[in-house]
C-alpha cells in the first residue's frame, strides 16, 4: 500500500513539474519584457554575462575618478566591498572605500572573475517616456474608436444573420452556409488589392472607415458561434411569442437575445481584441496619418524610430499587451467557451 | 466535430421545403436576416475576386491611375520569370516544412498533457500555456526580438549555461527558421484549448473497455484518442495551412520587410505587399494574389480530400 502511494506521488510530482518547467517556459518571455522594460541600454547591454534584474554597479569617487566596487576576497579569508584603481590582467590594485585615506591594496588574481557590488537600479521613467513617446492616450483613443464602432456593427450584423439560418428556411441555405464557413478559408490576399483600390477610390483610406465599415456585414466565425448558441434555445420559446402577435424582429430582441448575454459578450471580446492586436489592415488603410493610427501601427512606428533603444522597444510591447492579457484573465470563462464552440461543435 | 464538418456534410443535406405559403413568407424573412451577409459576401468577396482577376490582366499602377493598359497574360509570364517569386516561395516552403509538422503535434502533445489526471492544478496550466495567444502580434514580435537576441537574451543565455553554443537566432540564415517557429509557437494556446476540449469529449468507457483488453497508455491513446480528435487534427492542420499562406506579420515587423538575412524572410505575402503597396503595382500585384490562391485552393481541396482518408466521422450524426 506504501508502496503504490509513493508511486503515484512520484507519477503526480514528474507530470506536474515536467509542466511547471513548461510553463516557466512559455511565461519567460514576459517576464523577460517587464524586466528588461526597467532598464537602461547600458544595464541591457551588462547584463548578458551578470544580474538579470535592472541593477547597476556601484562606483566609488576617489581622486576626481569614479570607480567601480568589487566583491574582493582577501588573504586573510574576508571578502570585503573594493573599488578597483588599476586594473592589471593577474593582479589589480583596490581603494578601501571605507577607508580611502589607506594605502591602495595589492590583490593577486584576475579582477573580471570577481562579483560587482550591485544595488537594485530599476528605471520606472522608461514607461514614462514611452508613454509620451509613443502619445499613448492619442493611440488608445484611436484604438478603442475603430473598437467599439466595429464592434457595433459586428455585433448587429452577425447577431441578424445568424438568427436567419438559426431560425428561418432559407432557399439553398446549406449552400450559403457552404459560402459562409469557406470564407474561413480563404486568403485575404485575393480581395486585398481591389478593395483597397475601392476604398482608394471613394475616398476612404486615411480614414477608419475600412477598418470599420466591412464589420457591419457579418463575418463567419462570429455568426457559426451565435448561431450554435440560438440552436441551443428551445424553439418553444419563439413559439409561445408568436402565439401572443410577436413577429421575428420582437422575438429576436425579447426573446433571444436575451438569453444570448454570454455568447454576445464572448463576440463583443473577440472583435474587442482582433480590433486592438489588427496589425495589416491599418498599415495599408493608414499608412502616413499617425493622427489616426490605432496603438499596434503607433508602437512599431516608434520603435522604427528608435531602432536601438531595446528598454523602450520592451516597454512600448508590454503597453501594447497589457489590455488584451487583462481583459482575458478577468473574461477567461467567456473566450475560452467561445474558442471551444467555434473549434469543437457540442 | 469541428466548424468544418459542415463543410462537409451542408451539400448531403436536404435544403428546407419552401412549398407553402407560409414557409414562404418565413423565408422572406430569413433572406432578409441573412442579406447584411449576403450584400458584405458580393462587396467584399465576390467582387473583389473578379476586379482582382481582371486587375492581373492589366498594368494597373496606382501612382498612374489614369494610364490602365490591358496587357493579357503578361503578368503571368513575368511571375513565371520574376526571380523573387521562386526566393519568396522557397522561403515560405521551408519555414512551413518546420511550422507545419509542429503546429499539428505540439497542440496534441501539449492537450494529452493538460488532459492527464496525474496533472495537479489543470486549469491554471491551461490559462497559462493560453495566454501568449492574447498577445498583439506587435508586442510578441518585440518580445522575441529582445528574448532571441544574440547577446542580452534570455534564450542564449539559458543555452549558453547549458554549455551549448548561442546561435545568431534572427540574423542567421540557418536558424531564422527555427527562430521564427519559436516565436509562432508561442501562440500555440488556440489549437491547444481545442484539441484539449475535443479530447476531454473523448467517451470514458473507450478508455475503460480498452484497459480491459489489456492495452497501455500509449496504445489507447493511439487507438483511442488520435482518431477521436482526428476531427479537430485536421482542423488545426487546415487553419495552420491557411496562417501559412497569410505568414506576413512576424517576419515583417521584425525585419521591416527587408527580408534579411539573406532574402530568407523574404516571404511570399512580404514580396507581394512590396509589390502592390510599396510600388503600388496593383495589376502585378493582383496577379501575385491569385496565384497565391491558386496554390491554397489546391492545397485545401487536397487536404479535404484527403480527410476521408483519416479523420475519423461518426456516423448516424445528422
Amino acid at each position: 500500500m506504501y508502496e503504490y502511494q509513493m508511486r503515484r506521488f512520484l507519477l503526480f510530482g514528474s507530470t506536474t513539474l515536467f509542466a511547471l518547467l513548461l510553463a516557466m517556459a512559455f511565461l519567460m518571455p514576459f517576464v523577460y519584457g517587464f524586466v528588461t522594460s526597467f532598464k537602461t541600454k547600458d544595464q541591457i547591454v551588462a547584463s548578458a554575462r551578470g544580474n538579470i534584474l535592472p541593477v547597476t554597479q556601484d562606483r566609488f569617487e576617489y581622486n576626481g575618478e569614479m570607480l567601480d566596487v568589487f566583491e574582493v576576497p582577501l588573504s586573510d579569508g574576508t571578502v570585503k566591498p573594493l573599488a578597483i584603481l588599476r586594473k592589471g590582467r593577474e593582479d589589480s590594485s583596490f581603494v578601501d572605500p571605507a577607508n580611502p585615506e589607506a594605502e591602495p591594496i595589492e590583490w593577486a588574481g584576475r579582477w573580471r572573475t570577481l562579483a560587482p557590488v550591485e544595488e537594485f537600479d530599476p528605471h520606472f521613467e522608461n514607461y514614462a517616456t514611452v508613454w509620451n513617446g509613443i502619445n499613448f492616450p492619442l493611440l488608445f483613443r484611436n484604438t478603442l474608436a475603430i473598437a467599439v464602432f466595429g464592434l457595433i456593427g459586428t455585433l448587429i450584423s452577425c447577431v441578424l444573420v445568424a438568427y436567419g439560418f438559426a431560425r428561418f428556411p432559407i432557399p439553398y441555405k446549406n449552400l450559403v452556409f457552404l459560402l459562409l464557413i469557406g470564407t474561413i478559408i480563404l486568403p485575404r490576399q485575393v480581395t486585398l488589392v481591389p478593395t483597397y483600390v475601392f476604398f482608394a477610390t471613394i475616398g476612404w483610406t486615411g480614414t477608419w472607415l475600412p477598418l470599420i465599415v466591412p464589420h457591419f456585414f457579418a463575418n463567419a466565425y462570429n455568426v457559426f458561434l451565435l448561431r450554435q448558441y440560438f440552436l441551443s434555445i428551445p424553439k418553444e420559446l419563439d413559439e409561445a411569442a408568436m402565439l401572443d402577435g410577436a413577429g421575428p424582429f420582437k422575438i429576436l430582441l425579447l426573446v433571444i437575445i436575451p438569453q444570448s448575454y454570454p455568447v454576445l459578450i464572448t463576440v463583443a471580446l473577440f472583435h474587442f481584441v482582433f480590433a486592438w492586436n489588427d496589425y495589416f489592415e491599418p498599415l495599408i488603410y493608414l499608412l502616413g496619418k499617425p493622427e489616426l493610427q490605432p496603438i499596434s501601427i503607433g508602437i512599431q512606428r516608434f520603435n522604427f524610430i528608435y531602432d536601438q533603444q531595446p528598454h523602450l522597444i520592451q516597454a512600448t510591447a508590454l503597453i501594447g499587451l497589457a489590455l488584451p492579457v487583462f481583459l482575458f484573465i478577468l473574461a477567461q470563462r467567456f473566450f475560452m467557451r467561445g474558442v471551444v464552440i467555434t473549434g469543437v461543435e457540442k | 466535430m469541428t466548424i468544418f464538418n459542415e463543410l462537409q456534410s451542408a451539400t448531403k443535406q436536404k435544403n428546407d421545403a419552401l412549398d407553402t405559403p407560409m414557409t414562404r413568407r418565413k423565408a422572406l424573412w430569413g433572406l432578409l436576416f441573412i442579406s447584411p451577409w449576403i450584400a458584405g459576401f458580393l462587396v467584399f468577396t465576390i467582387f473583389p475576386m473578379i476586379a482582382s482577376f481582371i486587375f492581373s490582366l492589366t498594368n494597373f499602377n496606382l501612382t498612374k491611375p489614369n494610364d490602365i493598359q490591358f496587357i493579357g497574360l503578361k503578368n503571368y509570364e513575368h511571375l513565371f520569370q520574376d526571380p523573387s517569386v521562386g526566393i519568396s516561395l522557397g522561403a515560405t516552403l521551408r519555414f512551413g516544412a518546420i511550422a507545419l509538422p509542429l503546429s499539428i503535434m505540439l497542440p496534441v502533445l501539449l492537450a494529452a498533457l493538460l488532459n492527464s489526471p496525474l496533472l495537479v492544478g489543470r486549469r491554471l496550466f491551461r490559462t497559462a500555456f493560453y495566454l501568449p495567444y492574447m498577445v498583439p502580434v506587435v508586442s510578441a514580435a518585440y518580445i522575441w526580438s529582445g528574448v532571441l537576441n544574440t547577446e542580452t537574451g534570455w534564450l542564449n543565455r539559458f543555452l549558453v549555461q547549458l554549455g551549448i553554443s548561442a546561435p545568431n537566432w534572427l540574423y542567421s540564415v540557418d536558424w531564422i527558421y527555427p527562430a521564427l517557429n519559436i516565436v509562432g509557437l508561442w501562440g500555440i494556446g488556440n489549437a491547444m484549448l481545442i484539441t484539449l476540449s475535443s479530447m476531454q469529449g473523448v467517451p470514458t468507457e473507450l478508455y475503460e473497455a480498452a484497459k480491459v483488453d489489456g492495452a497501455n497508455a500509449i496504445q489507447s491513446f493511439r487507438k483511442i484518442t488520435l482518431p477521436l480528435i482526428s476531427p479537430v487534427i485536421f482542423y488545426n492542420l487546415v487553419l495552420s495551412v491557411i496562417g501559412l499562406f497569410r505568414y506576413f506579420e512576424i517576419p515583417f515587423i521584425l525585419k521591416e520587410g527587408s527580408g534579411d538575412p539573406g532574402n530568407s524572410t523574404l516571404f511570399y505575402n512580404i514580396h507581394l505587399y512590396k509589390t502592390a503597396f510599396t510600388f503600388q503595382n496593383m495589376g502585378y500585384g493582383s496577379t501575385l494574389a491569385w496565384f497565391l490562391f491558386a496554390i491554397a485552393f489546391s492545397v485545401t481541396l487536397f487536404l479535404f480530400w484527403s480527410a476521408k482518408y483519416w479523420v475519423y466521422y461518426p456516423t448516424g450524426d445528422n
